[in-house]
């Protein structure tokens, strides 16, 4: 892969008045936009046919720096949104941009089902682990012992594997990385993107401000290094027991399938209609 | 164009069926919902009908998502609707604000039902009247129309799109489990003879431009749908004339709230409407709204009977209201009666109206039944 300079791509797709962005020095939403913006560019996608949605919190801040439609929405319900979107104008791509706690916490409900239902949409997900914009409580990702303001003592309750979740609920495409698996993540997301159906990429993303401060990574390197050592590949994975997979998060593809998406879906259902209703033929 | 249901003529259908078939024929072309009694029948209708006109409709996984969808739809270019009751409308009060921030049009349909919480799924009130118009938080202003009759409810609904679309802004058809339920006589037009109203879209690309701006000077701007090519950034966030969140911009906060406000203000007249029987030379008034006018109608006949001037003020718009209306009504009569099917919730409205002007009195009835004339007549008479 070629890669384009950062400049261009900045040149190309964002919005000048809008910059600087709001995030904190050493953030990982940064890295994971460009990761974003380089798939669309490498795939040349029509930019005026794309469309970001997001809920609310630091990652879904990106549909305001990106110049693009965009829909900032209600904390957790992007992908609601996006399925309104989608029904009436199929020809949009849809982007949703979440954090963790958006789409896992107060849009658990709207996320296992946008999957079911196999919603025509590619999910980047920024999973820090916490609560980045309203200052670093626990998220429903944060693994065990991890602290946030709301578990100062270290969360006590069980992690959501947001990417086991979306293979289970039949998305169509599943990949999980971390913001240094830079290749890797550009070319899920390439796929992502030409696929119909539910996508998701999850991105493990530094937030030093937030987390790392509070759980001894003041850093990005630092995090960085961490992430390092709790990530193991999925080849790697399937040769452990779990007793060493304790603590560990698996990255890799995890699915890539092409079950009918919920647009084609909805298409047929308007032919029974009316073949039903001797309508049509 | 092809419709699965009779039109240009009568038919004997319920209110539920009545607003489900006025949506269609007004344009809407999206409906979400989650089902619940008694709206219910307003979903089953739309899933009958929708995939016939090309229509989407479809089960979201609770009110917040269905609110979202239908909010979604209409930034993508459809008019899109979404019915609930009383629980499931309390559930979409977050998203309600929001369309009312982003001034998307949308038309939210609750068919009320006795509460507060689970309440009387099946028996008809009038409690969410004063959440229809105050429910979401924040300052904002929004429409409330309310029908009496399954012929209301029709014509209603297509109204409700019309000044949704023509507002830019969320429309609530508040209705009650009497009038969904009931079964009338409903005229339906030959789709040509009724009147329809499609937003405002940008001219050129100034006016693309700006999607939050005031480029007609009448508070209301032209609404750049999406994958048109005009890369418009929608958030609830406040928000300048561009679009661009400022939160923390006392002006910007204060000319876009009062914008928003003010285009349904300075055009109530526009929106309000309502009825008056036999109140030219009436000294003692009723004023309802609902199901509940339909006894008051009576009521009022029976008074005149006995030789007492009464008259009725039928509100078919809760919200904006006419509070110079009312103060002039309370200036004619000496007194104001107010029966409605909850511990008062029209009253204060009315109160505030009539600004000490006349007396006002409450006719509360809650438990599911509508006031019979005579509970109505019998306080009037005291
Ligand atoms: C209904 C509602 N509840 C709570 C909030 C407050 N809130 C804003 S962002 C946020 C969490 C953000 O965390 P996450 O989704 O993980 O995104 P991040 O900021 O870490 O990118 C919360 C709880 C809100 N805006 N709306
Ligand atoms: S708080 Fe964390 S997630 Fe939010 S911008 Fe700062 S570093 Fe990024």
């Amino acid at each position: 892969m070629y890669l384009k300079s950062a400049y261009e791509i900045r040149e190309k797709y964002l919005r000048k008045d809008m910059l600087p962005t709001i995030f904190c020095p050493g953030c990982g939403i940064g890295s994971v936009l460009q990761f974003t913006l380089r798939a669309i560019d490498d795939l040349g996608l029509n930019q005026d046919e794309i469309v970001w949605v997001s809920g609310i919190g630091c990652s879904s801040r990106v549909p305001g720096f990106v110049n693009f439609d965009g829909l900032h929405t209600t904390h957790g319900r992007a992908l609601a949104f996006a399925t309104g979107i989608k029904l009436t104008n199929p020809d949009l791509k849809i982007i949703a941009f979440m954090g963790d706690g958006d789409a896992a916490a107060i849009g658990g409900n709207h996320l296992i089902h946008a999957i079911r239902r196999n919603l025509d949409v590619t999910v980047i997900l920024i999973n820090n682990f916490t609560y980045g914009m309203t200052g670093g409580q626990v998220a429903p990702t944060a693994l065990k012992g991890l602290k946030g303001t709301t578990a100062p003592y270290g969360q006590f309750e069980n992690p959501f594997d947001i990417a086991q979740l979306a293979v289970s609920a039949g998305a169509n495409y599943v990949a999980r990385w971390t913001v240094f698996n830079y290749l890797q993540g550009i070319n899920s997301i390439k796929k992502a993107l030409q696929k119909e159906g539910f996508t998701l990429v999850e991105f493990l993303s530094p937030c030093p401000i937030s987390f790392g401060r509070r759980n001894r990574m003041k850093t990005a390197p630092e995090l960085i290094r961490w992430y390092q050592k709790i990530t193991v590949p999925l080849a790697k994975a399937k040769k452990m027991s779990p007793e060493e997979l304790e603590g560990k998060i698996v990255i890799g593809e995890f699915a890539d399938r092409d079950r009918p998406g919920l647009v084609r879906e909805y298409r047929e259902y308007i032919k029974r209609a009316k073949k039903m209703m001797g309508w049509e033929e | 164009m092809r419709y699965p249901f009779p039109v240009g003529k009568a038919d004997f259908i319920q209110g539920d069926e009545a607003i489900a078939r006025a949506a269609i024929l007004a344009g809407c072309r999206f409906y979400a919902g989650y089902p619940i009694t008694p709206a219910s029948e307003i979903f089953e209708a739309m899933a009958l009908y929708m995939p016939l006109v090309d229509g989407v409709s479809i089960q979201m996984e609770d009110e917040i998502a269905s609110i979202a969808a239908i909010i979604g739809a209409s930034w993508a270019g459809a008019k899109a609707m979404t019915a609930t009751s009383g629980p499931g409308f309390s559930l979409m009060q977050e998203n309600i604000g929001y369309a009312v921030m982003t001034e998307t049009p949308i038309v939210v349909v609750d068919v009320q039902r006795g509460g507060p919480s689970t309440g009387q799924p099946t028996l008809a009130a009038q409690g969410d009247i004063m959440q229809s118009i105050w429910g979401t938080h924040g300052d904002h202003t929004l429409i409330v129309l309310s029908p009496s009759t399954v012929q209301e409810a029709f014509d209603f609904t297509i109204r409700a799109f019309n000044l949704a679309e023509k507002y830019r802004t969320p429309v609530v058809l508040l209705t009650d489990a009497e009038v969904a339920h009931m079964r009338e006589r409903v005229y339906i037009p030959n789709p040509d003879d009724i009147e329809l109203v499609y937003r405002k879209l940008p001219q050129n690309e100034e006016e693309a431009k700006l999607p939050f701006g005031d480029p007609h000077g009448d508070g209301i701007p032209p609404m750049p749908i999406f994958g048109k090519g005009y890369r418009t950034y929608v958030t609830g966030l406040t928000h300048d004339e561009r679009g661009r969140p400022k939160t923390v911009d006392a002006e910007v906060h204060e000319r876009l709230i009062k914008r928003i406000i003010g285009k349904i203000e300075n055009n109530k007249h526009d929106i309000i409407s309502y009825e008056k029987f036999e109140l030219d030379d009436a000294d003692v008034a009723i004023v309802s709204t609902g199901i509940v006018s339909r006894s008051a109608i009576r009521a009022v006949k029976i008074l005149r009977e006995k030789g007492i001037k009464a008259g009725l003020l039928k509100l078919n718009t809760i919200w904006p209201f006419d509070f110079d209306m009312m103060e002039e009504l309370a200036e004619q009569v000496k007194k104001i009666f107010v029966p409605e099917m909850n511990m008062g919730q029209l009253y204060h409205l009315v109160k505030e109206g009539a600004n000490g002007k006349a007396e006002v009195e409450l006719i509360s009835k809650i438990g599911g039944e509508v006031h019979t004339p005579m509970e109505i007549v019998e306080r009037v008479v005291g």
